[in-house]
């Protein structure tokens, strides 16, 4: 009689130990880029980035077509890729050049010439969809150490230019006034998204950050009063939207990154339901 | 007295031509002067303010302003996105932090008393107006510049909006660079008036204004019938009526 029920647990108990390692270490993955998604997703938000954030994500690929060529790390060639993206496109807009078409332009050119390039390198090819939509469940103990210290240093970065940004964000003039200069503050944003966007290409991949910036951002939206309180509740959302994202990819079997931006779509629906005002 | 702010031979080009928006400008403003720079539209005056401001790359000339000098500014046609949540208490705060009593005592100077927990989406344009110069009053400046700071303000939401500007600079002292076309309100409470139309037309006080050719050829037949209203103002001393009853209603609006 009991003998079925002790199978059982025994057969599920060492893959649940593993289970629970890589799940954890996923989830703290997550949770890193959740932090910072939240206060710099706001900026995009605020900002009308959205499409940046697009240019900036879809050149990490470009980046991941570069660093398997050559071999070095996915995280530097991304990087490289996402911040001369994103200082060729916030020179760009110092210019005013008509943005709309020209980061559409950016954004699918990117993505292309990084797709093509991906094609040239054979060992790259199998696992393209994981650099896209991003593999949570591989994250390595190196992974989560330069998730959560890129993270720590694009926080503190924000923290610190915290009053400048929002308002040079608010009114160019009235920062101008006060002896900021809108220019750097952009560049200060731009520097930060690239580095998101590295850190986020095994986490939900570069298709899915620009959800991961703005969908918590916009749910917080209806519920604040304030740019901190916003900045904050996106963080919270993110986080919340990670676990939740996980939880059902565990228990569902579905691809972790596109679960999380589900969660997080379900979060922002729910924001619009319960609107504050 | 040295000038507050004193721009020789100004010239500025439209941003990526060789085209002049200004040229050879010459501008001065002394402490507590109340000077209005009126002309039509795409004369350059945002320009001028921007290029005073130290704001606008200079093609000539130069600008010089007081070591020191705190200037507050109200922009043009401020318009702020609904994306960023701000209250008018953490607007106040921007850039640097204030005080919860700096900024009831500084709302309450300028008529909006009460008004911290509001969102600015939901003020309405006078009082957003009085909020933005609540802001440019905060850090004593010894200058205020306001570009364009009507528009959108209804005839006695304007009226009285001048009218506070008038108290405020009589309160502080602070000199006043008024960009208008609010003609008749404006001119009546400058000390001087600059006519500007991509160079200085014509300047003086209100009065020299009002009559010289240059300004009737800029601003046409309109001038005329300006110019009789500025002068039945002057005789009969009713505005302050209307005034009154106008700004009761702005200033101490409901709570929604």
């Amino acid at each position: 009689m009991i003998m079925p029920w002790i199978r059982r647990i025994t057969t599920r108990a060492a893959p649940a130990r593993m289970l629970d390692d890589f799940f954890i270490r996923g989830l703290l993955a997550g949770l890193g880029l959740a932090v910072v998604a939240g206060p710099l997703g706001s900026f995009v938000v605020w900002r009308r980035m959205a499409y940046f954030g697009d240019a900036t994500a879809h050149a990490a690929i470009l980046g991941v077509a570069i660093s398997l060529a050559f071999g070095v790390s996915i995280y530097l060639g991304t990087l490289a890729t996402a911040m001369a993206m994103a200082v060729t496109v916030s020179a760009l807009v110092s210019r005013g050049q008509a943005m709309d078409t020209m980061l559409g332009v950016l954004a699918h050119s990117a993505l292309a010439v990084g797709l093509v390039g991906v094609s040239f390198v054979p060992s790259a090819r199998t696992d393209l969809t994981s650099f896209l939509f991003g593999d949570i469940l591989t994250v390595g103990r190196p992974d989560l150490a330069l998730i959560w210290g890129g993270a720590a240093l694009v926080l503190a970065l924000l923290v610190w230019r915290w009053q400048r940004l929002v308002t040079a964000t608010l009114n160019e003039e009235l920062a101008m006034a006060a002896g900021i200069d809108p220019r750097i503050e952009r560049l200060v944003l731009s520097i930060s998204l690239a580095v998101v966007v590295a850190l986020s290409i095994r986490v939900v991949g570069s298709l899915l950050i620009s959800a991961m910036l703005i969908v918590p951002a916009a749910a917080a939206r209806g519920l604040s009063r304030t740019p901190e309180a916003m900045a904050a509740a996106a963080a919270l959302i993110a986080a919340g939207a990670v676990a939740a994202g996980l939880w059902f990819s565990l228990r569902l079997d579905t691809p972790a990154g596109p679960s999380i931006v589900v969660a997080a779509a379900t979060f922002f629906v729910l924001s619009q339901v319960f609107r504050r005002g | 007295m040295s000038a507050l702010i004193e721009a020789r031979d100004l010239t500025i080009w439209r941003p990526g031509t060789k085209e002049p928006v200004l040229s050879h400008v010459d501008f001065r403003i002394d402490p507590g002067e109340v000077v209005t720079v009126v002309g039509p539209n795409g004369s350059g005056k945002s320009t001028l303010v921007r290029a005073l401001l130290g704001h606008m790359p200079l093609a000539g000339g130069q600008v010089v302003r007081q070591a020191g000098l705190r200037i507050g500014y109200v922009p043009q046609r401020v318009q702020l996105d609904t994306a960023m949540p701000m209250n008018v208490r953490r607007f106040l705060s921007l850039p640097r932090r204030i005080d919860a009593a700096a900024a009831s005592a500084i709302l309450a100077r300028t008529g909006v008393e009460g008004l911290e927990r509001r969102p600015l989406s939901q003020l309405s344009g006078g009082q957003f107006q009085r909020v933005l110069l609540a802001s440019a009053l905060l850090h004593d400046p010894h200058l205020l510049v306001l570009d364009e700071p009507t528009q959108g303000l209804d005839q006695p939401g304007l009226v009285a909006f001048y009218k506070l500007i008038d108290e405020v600079r009589r309160q502080t002292g602070a000199a006043v660079l008024l960009v208008s076309h609010d003609l008749l309100v404006v001119m009546r409470s400058s000390d001087r008036v600059i006519c500007l139309n991509g160079h200085v037309c014509c300047e003086g006080s209100p009065r020299q204004v009002s009559s010289a050719p240059e300004y009737r050829a800029l601003f046409g037949g309109g001038a005329e019938g300006m110019l009789a209203l500025y002068r039945h103002d002057h005789d009969h001393d009713h505005d302050h009526a209307v005034d009154q009853a106008h700004h009761h209603p702005r200033g101490a609006s409901p709570d929604a």
